[in-house]
């Protein structure tokens, strides 16, 4: 158990990019339309988008420091990926801290109850 | 509001008793597993060394928010930092906060850590909903877990 405690709380510091990734509507949507399909070009992306093939590349880069792309070359050009990884680990971070909560939460009872 | 944990939790004590346990340094300290150095001042730096067997390498810091007696304690920190080496002060801090209320039987406490920020709204998850990506599910767990309040 304590093993594990440890191992969440130390990925816990590459949670916070993702989180930040996340905390943008461009991003969300870049998201939103990868995860429904294997592979798309930046100018797949563009398409039906009010925002530059610049703009959106730089969201991507975004996505992808975080993990939460994977850029793979075809050809000439880039195609993005979705990888749920990042976004599983923030559920298993949100988790780890709620536990901690209820251990502690549970011994401020026995401690103001006795 | 969905970037939050929310704990709430009935306590057989009177509210008084409640928010000695809770702002007393040496009796949060008791419970939270914490050695503070001095008490909680709001605006100011509360240090100290965890006490919780295994980690007792790991620092405690926080910065005091709030102390409206008997009512609201808050302060902000990085939660579960394990790393001591590592500087954790660039990252945004979430913020915690105890209400209480008085119950019949004793105390209602309510516990808020909020800030996870960014974690896509309900709003926001709409969007995902609508794909038919595998991992739709996934978002659902994120927001089902966000928003309980167990």
């Amino acid at each position: 158990m304590s093993h594990k405690r440890h191992s969440v709380a130390v990925q816990r510091h590459a949670r916070a990019p993702v989180f930040a990734a996340l905390g943008d509507e461009t991003r969300l949507a870049l998201v939103a339309k990868l995860c429904g399909r294997q592979l798309y070009s930046i100018s797949q992306l563009t398409q039906g988008s009010r925002l530059t093939r610049q703009a959106i590349t730089k969201h991507l880069r975004v996505l992808e420091s975080a993990g939460i792309v994977h850029s793979v070359r075809a050809g000439r050009e880039s195609r993005f990926e979705f990888d749920p990884e990042p976004i599983e680990g923030i559920k298993e971070y949100l988790d780890f801290v709620s536990a901690q909560w209820d251990q502690a939460l549970s011994r401020l009872k026995s401690f103001v109850e006795d | 509001m969905n970037d939050h944990i929310a704990k709430r939790i009935e306590l057989k004590a009177p509210v008084s008793r409640v928010w000695r346990a809770l702002t007393d340094y040496r009796e949060f300290g008791q419970w939270f597993r914490v050695n503070l150095d001095g008490p909680f001042v709001p605006g100011q730096v509360s240090r100290g060394q965890i006490t919780y067997p295994g980690y007792e390498h790991l620092k405690w810091e926080a910065v005091v928010q709030k102390m409206d007696p008997e009512r609201l304690f808050s302060f902000t920190w990085h939660p579960y930092v394990v790393d001591p080496k590592k500087d954790y002060s660039k990252e945004p801090p979430t913020l915690v906060e105890f209400r209480l209320e008085k119950t019949k039987d004793g105390t209602l406490l309510l516990v808020t850590e909020s800030g996870f920020d960014k974690i896509p709204s309900d709003r926001r998850l709409e969007a995902f909903r609508m794909n038919d990506g595998g991992w739709t599910q996934q978002m659902k767990n994120i927001e089902n877990h966000v928003t309980q309040t167990s």
